[in-house]
C-alpha cells in the first residue's frame, strides 16, 4: 500500500483511473433482458478503458477536487471584465424545477406552453432593460452572441447588396470581438485609444469608409471607462452606412441606468452569467442573447418564439418567419436552463434592484479606484465604471511584475484580478468587485493590496516571486506544459 | 435586497471616500441623452417565495416529460441521472469558479477537465479532446472548418443521416467563410452514395452514428477512401451512450469525432445548455478549437494541470484564433464527467445494453400495431417508424392522451412531404413496458 501524502487539509487526490477496481459499479442498473440484438455485427468490441469506482469513492474524489478550487462562494473574486458576482441558489432551485428541468426540446408546442412564455418573458426583460426591439435567444455565450451580431449585419449588408467586409475594432477590446469577426468573413481594422482610454474618434473617423461593414465596441469599455463619445461614434458609423456592434460583456455597469437603444446600438449581446448572475460553473455553460435595432431584427437567427393570439409558437424555418434569418446558431433553442436562472434573479432584483446593483458596482469599483490610487498607479483619472484599471508602475525597479504581485495575493486568500489585460496598458492589473462584495470586503482587500505594495517597494522581490507557497500547487511550468503536451491519462507502462 | 450587502451608510462613506456628492455623479460620462430618466416599466424586486410562485405557475404549464409515457429523442436523450452528480455539481467550488485561468486556485477544475478530456478520449476511441465546445451542432461546424485548415480544401459534404440542427448550424456558421458546404438530402433509408461523392477537392466527409434516422453503420471503408483522396472524416454521434454498445469512430478511422454529451450526466432543460464533445488525432491538435488542459509539474516538481496550447485561442490570436470560443460548458462536462465516473466500464456497458433491450422492445410492440412499419434495419436506442398517418398528427392526438410519443420528422423537414409519415421513436433505461403497452394501445386507437 501507498502511505498517503495528504497532510490535513491539504488534500492530494490521484486521478479517477489510477483508482480503479475492475468490475466496481457507481450505479446499480438491473441486468438487461436477452434480446435479438439489432445492431448489424457493429459491437464494440475491445475494452473502452473507463476506471471502475463506488459511489463514495467517486463522491470523495469530486469533493477533494472542489475544495482546490478559488470560487465566489469561498473568496473575494475581483476578476476584471468576468464579473464574478453572488450566483444565488435560488436560481438553481428554480432550474431544476421539474416542470422546467425535464422538458425537451422537442415536445408538442401545446405540452410547453410555459416554458416558450419563460423565453419570451426573459426576452421582453432584456428588450426593456436595453430599449431595443428584438433580441435572439439562441447564442450560448458572449462570442456566440457576437457571431450572432455580426452574422446579422452581414445579412443585413447582403440584402442591402452592398458587400463591406472590413470590422472596425479598438485595441481594448476582447480577444473574441477579432475573432468572431473573421469567423463572419471579416477583416479586423483596430482603432488606437487616446491618452484617455477611450477610442480615438478622430483616428476612427478616418478608417470609415464604404468598405466599413460595422464598429465593435465594449461600453462601458475594457479599461472599466464609460465611452464618452459614444453618441458621436454611433452618428459616424451610421452615417458611414455602416453598424454599430456593441460588446456587452460590461452591461452589468449600466444595466437600469442606461437604455443601450439611446445610444445608437444595433446589436448587443448580453451575458447572463456576469451581468444577470448565473454561474460561470469553471467556464461555462453561459448564455448570450443578441439585442438587435429594427434594422437588424428580420436577420435574427431562428429559432424565435412568438405568441400568435392563441399561444405560444417556436418559428424553427425561414418559411414561417416574417423575417430574413441569417440561419440557425445551435441546436434547439438557446440555453434555457440558463433563462430560467437569469429571469429568477431579474424578478427577485427587479427594475429597482437591477438599477441598485449597477450603482453599487460602480460605486465599489471607484472606492477601490480611490483608496488604492495612492500606493497603486490608476492608468486613467476616474470615475471609472463597474471595474478599476492599475498599470505596473508602482512595481517599476521593484523586481517584482504584476504577475508576482497578483501571485502573492493569493497567498493573502484572495482571488487575482485580471492582469495583463487589456493590453493597452503596460502590465494591466484589472480589478471588478461587483456590488455583491461588501464594504467590509473591500477594506480588507485593500488593505492588503496597500500592504503588498509597499513590501514590493521595499525590495522583497523574492517573497513575491516564490508566491504563491500557500496552495495545494505552486507556480505550474506551462512551458513545459506547451512543448511536450500530456493531454489525457494514459495507463503506466 | 438580498444580494446586496451595502447599507445606506456604506453608500454615504464611500461616497464620501471617492469626494463626490451623489451616485450620479459617477455616471457623469454617460451622454445626457443616454441616461434614462424614468423608472423602467418592470416590476420591483421581490422574495423568493414571490418568484418561486410565478415560475412555478410557468413550470405547471408543462408536461414534464417524468409525468408521461416519454420516446423522445432526436439529439437530446432523457437517462436517469445519479444523485450524487447534481450535488456535487452543486459545490460552490465548482458551481462559481471561473475559467481556470489561475492554475494554483483551480487545480480541482483543472484536474476533472483532464480527466473528461481522457473519457471523452477513451468513449469515441481517439487520441485526444478538448475541455467541451457549446453543444455537438455548433462542434460539428468547429470540425468541418478544422478540417478545411488540416486540408487546406474548402469542399464539405453533411450526410442527409447527420442531425439537421448540424447541418444548418454548420451551414450557417461557415456560410461566410469561402468554405462550401453541400447537404445532401435526408436519408431516412441509408440509401445515400458518399462514397461516390468525394474526391481530390473534398475537405471532409462528416457523417453521424447512430444516423439521424436511427441506422448503424460502419464508416471504415468511407475513412480509407476519405484518406486516399486526402480528405478527412467527421464522425458526429449525438447519443454517446451508445458507445458503451456499439463500434467507436475512432475505431472506424474517424480524424474528428464530435458528439453531444448532453445525454450523459445533464438533463433535458428544454434543449440547452448543451455539452459539445470534441476529439481528434493528436496531430491535428493544433488546429483545434477550444480550451485544452495539459499535465505539467509545478515548482517543486510535483504533478499538476494548466490550460495549454492557447496560442490557439482567441485570447491570445484574436483574429488569427482557430474559433472565437471562450466561455463553453464546464460544468455540464463535470455532470458528464462524473456520471460517466460513476458508471465506469462496466456501467456504460451496461446503461447501453439496458437502453438497446428498451428499444428493441419497443420496435418490437410496434410493429404489430396495424399502420406502423419500422424503417431502420439496424439502430441502437432510436428508430424511425412509417405511420400511416402523418406523423405530427398523431404526435398531437397522443400528446392530447397524455404520450409523448416521439418527433415528427417533418419537424425538421417541412419541406420533404414524403417524411410526412416519419416519426423517430426512443426509449432508454427510464422507459417501463408499461409506458410502451400504453403508447401501443394509445397509437391503436389513434391510427
Amino acid at each position: 500500500m501507498q502511505e498517503s501524502s495528504s497532510r490535513g487539509l491539504v488534500l492530494e487526490q490521484p486521478l479517477i483511473f489510477e483508482q480503479d477496481t475492475p468490475g466496481q459499479c457507481g450505479v446499480d442498473l438491473p441486468e438487461p433482458p436477452p434480446v435479438i440484438d439489432r445492431l448489424g455485427g457493429l459491437e464494440r468490441r475491445e475494452p473502452i478503458g473507463l476506471p471502475g469506482l463506488a459511489e463514495p469513492t467517486v463522491v470523495r474524489h469530486y469533493t477533494r477536487l472542489s475544495q482546490k478550487n478559488y470560487g465566489i462562494d469561498t473568496v473575494f473574486y475581483p476578476l476584471g471584465s468576468c464579473t464574478m458576482k453572488h450566483n444565488p441558489r435560488f436560481n438553481e432551485k428554480m432550474a431544476r424545477l421539474s416542470g422546467l428541468a425535464d422538458i425537451h426540446p422537442l415536445q408538442p408546442e401545446s405540452t410547453v406552453q410555459g416554458a416558450l412564455e419563460l423565453i419570451d418573458l426573459t426576452a421582453h426583460w432584456l428588450k426593456t432593460l436595453t430599449g431595443m426591439p428584438a433580441v435572439a435567444m439562441s447564442p450560448a455565450a458572449g462570442a456566440h452572441g457576437e457571431f450572432c451580431g455580426l452574422m446579422a449585419i452581414r445579412a443585413a449588408l447582403d440584402d442591402r447588396g452592398e458587400s463591406r467586409l472590413r470590422v472596425l475594432v479598438p485595441d481594448s477590446a476582447h480577444g473574441t470581438n477579432p475573432a468572431s469577426a473573421a469567423a463572419c468573413g471579416f477583416t479586423v481594422d483596430p482603432i488606437p485609444a487616446t491618452s484617455r482610454g477611450r477610442v480615438d474618434l478622430a483616428a476612427m473617423k478616418a478608417k470609415l469608409g464604404g468598405d466599413v461593414a460595422a464598429v465593435m465596441l465594449t461600453n462601458p469599455n475594457t479599461c472599466g471607462l464609460f465611452e464618452d463619445q459614444v453618441m458621436e461614434i454611433a452618428e459616424a458609423i451610421h452615417r458611414a452606412g455602416g453598424y454599430f456592434y456593441c460588446d456587452g460583456a460590461n452591461y452589468n455597469a449600466i444595466v437600469g441606468r442606461v437604455r443601450v437603444a439611446d445610444l445608437g446600438v444595433d446589436a448587443m449581446h448580453i451575458n447572463l452569467h456576469k451581468t444577470f448572475s448565473t454561474p460561470h460553473g469553471g467556464g461555462g455553460p453561459g448564455a448570450g442573447p443578441t439585442v438587435l435595432s429594427a434594422a437588424l431584427a428580420p436577420f435574427a437567427p431562428l429559432p424565435a418564439v412568438l405568441h400568435d393570439g392563441k399561444g405560444f409558437r417556436l418559428i424553427e424555418h425561414a418559411a414561417q418567419s416574417d423575417g430574413k434569418p441569417c440561419g440557425r446558431l445551435k441546436g434547439f433553442h438557446g440555453q434555457f436552463g440558463v433563462f430560467v436562472r437569469a429571469l429568477a434573479y431579474m424578478m427577485s432584483m427587479g427594475g429597482d434592484g437591477l438599477r441598485q446593483a449597477a450603482e453599487d458596482a460602480v460605486l465599489n469599483a471607484n472606492y477601490l479606484l480611490s483608496e488604492l490610487s495612492a500606493d497603486l498607479t490608476p492608468s486613467f483619472a476616474g470615475p471609472c465604471m463597474h471595474e478599476a484599471l492599475f498599470d505596473d508602475r508602482f512595481l517599476k525597479d521593484s523586481g517584482v511584475t504584476t504577475l508576482d504581485f497578483a501571485k502573492a495575493l493569493i497567498d493573502e486568500g484572495y482571488h487575482p484580478m485580471t492582469m495583463y489585460f487589456p493590453l493597452v496598458v503596460h502590465g494591466a492589473l484589472l480589478m471588478e468587485p461587483t456590488e455583491t462584495e461588501s464594504k467590509a470586503t473591500l477594506d480588507g482587500f485593500i488593505a492588503t493590496l496597500r500592504r503588498l505594495a509597499r513590501q514590493a517597494k521595499a525590495g522583497d522581490a523574492a517573497a513575491f516571486r516564490a508566491a504563491p507557497q500557500r496552495t495545494p500547487r505552486r507556480r505550474l511550468d506551462e512551458t513545459t506544459a506547451a512543448r511536450l503536451p500530456i493531454l489525457r491519462w494514459t495507463p503506466p507502462g | 435586497m438580498r444580494y446586496l450587502p451595502l447599507s445606506e451608510a456604506d453608500r454615504r462613506a464611500m461616497l464620501d471616500a471617492v469626494g463626490v456628492s451623489g451616485i450620479d455623479a459617477l455616471f457623469a460620462d454617460v451622454p445626457a441623452a443616454g441616461r434614462l430618466q424614468q423608472p423602467l416599466d418592470l416590476p420591483s424586486h421581490a422574495g423568493e417565495l414571490e418568484v418561486e410562485g410565478r415560475l412555478s405557475a410557468l413550470a405547471l404549464k408543462n408536461l414534464a416529460a417524468g409525468c408521461a409515457p416519454f420516446f423522445i429523442g432526436a439529439g437530446a436523450y432523457r437517462h436517469h441521472v445519479p444523485a450524487a452528480v447534481d450535488a456535487l455539481i452543486q459545490r460552490g467550488e465548482f458551481l462559481t469558479s471561473y475559467t481556470p485561468y489561475q492554475p494554483e486556485v483551480s487545480q480541482g477544475t483543472l484536474q476533472y477537465l483532464f480527466e473528461f478530456q481522457t473519457q471523452v478520449a477513451l468513449i469515441t476511441d481517439m487520441e485526444v479532446a478538448n475541455a467541451s465546445m457549446y453543444d455537438a451542432a455548433t462542434a460539428t461546424a468547429e470540425a468541418a472548418a478544422m478540417a478545411c485548415r488540416i486540408t487546406k480544401r474548402k469542399a464539405i459534404l453533411l450526410s442527409g443521416d447527420l442531425h439537421p440542427h448540424y447541418r444548418s448550424v454548420a451551414a450557417t456558421a461557415l456560410q461566410y467563410t469561402g468554405l462550401e458546404v453541400e447537404a445532401l438530402p435526408p436519408d431516412p433509408l441509408g440509401m445515400e452514395d458518399l462514397l461516390g461523392r468525394i474526391d481530390h477537392q473534398t475537405a471532409c466527409v462528416v457523417v453521424q452514428n447512430p444516423g439521424f434516422f436511427g441506422s448503424l453503420k460502419d464508416f471504415t471503408a468511407l475513412a480509407q477512401a476519405c484518406h486516399a483522396v486526402g480528405a478527412l472524416l467527421v464522425a458526429a454521434v449525438a447519443e454517446p451512450v451508445s458507445l458503451g454498445l456499439i463500434k467507436p469512430p475512432g475505431a472506424m478511422g474517424a480524424d474528428i469525432v464530435v458528439a453531444e454529451g448532453q445525454s450523459i450526466g445533464n438533463g433535458l432543460n428544454f434543449g440547452g445548455p448543451g455539452l459539445g464533445l470534441f476529439a481528434t488525432r493528436d496531430k491535428y491538435v493544433r488546429q483545434m478549437p477550444g480550451r485544452l488542459v495539459g499535465q505539467t509539474v509545478d515548482s517543486e516538481g510535483r504533478r499538476g494541470w494548466v490550460l495549454t496550447l492557447s496560442t490557439r485561442e482567441q485570447h491570445i490570436r484574436r483574429d488569427k484564433a482557430t474559433s472565437n470560443i471562450c466561455t463553453n460548458s464546464g460544468l455540464c462536462a463535470l455532470a458528464f464527467s462524473i456520471h460517466l465516473a460513476l458508471l465506469g466500464e462496466e456501467g456504460l456497458r451496461r446503461l447501453a445494453r439496458l437502453n438497446h433491450a428498451k428499444a428493441v422492445s419497443l420496435a418490437e410492440k410496434l410493429a404489430q400495431v396495424n399502420g406502423v412499419k419500422v424503417l431502420s434495419p439496424t439502430f441502437f436506442n432510436e428508430f424511425a417508424v412509417a405511420l400511416s398517418k402523418p406523423a405530427a398528427e398523431v404526435v398531437e392526438a397522443l400528446a392530447g392522451h397524455g404520450i409523448l410519443a416521439g418527433v415528427p420528422v417533418s419537424r425538421f423537414y417541412p419541406s420533404y412531404p414524403e417524411l410526412a409519415p416519419v416519426l423517430l421513436l426512443a426509449a432508454t433505461e427510464t422507459n417501463s413496458e408499461a409506458d410502451m403497452d400504453r403508447l401501443v394501445a394509445a397509437l391503436k386507437e389513434v391510427l
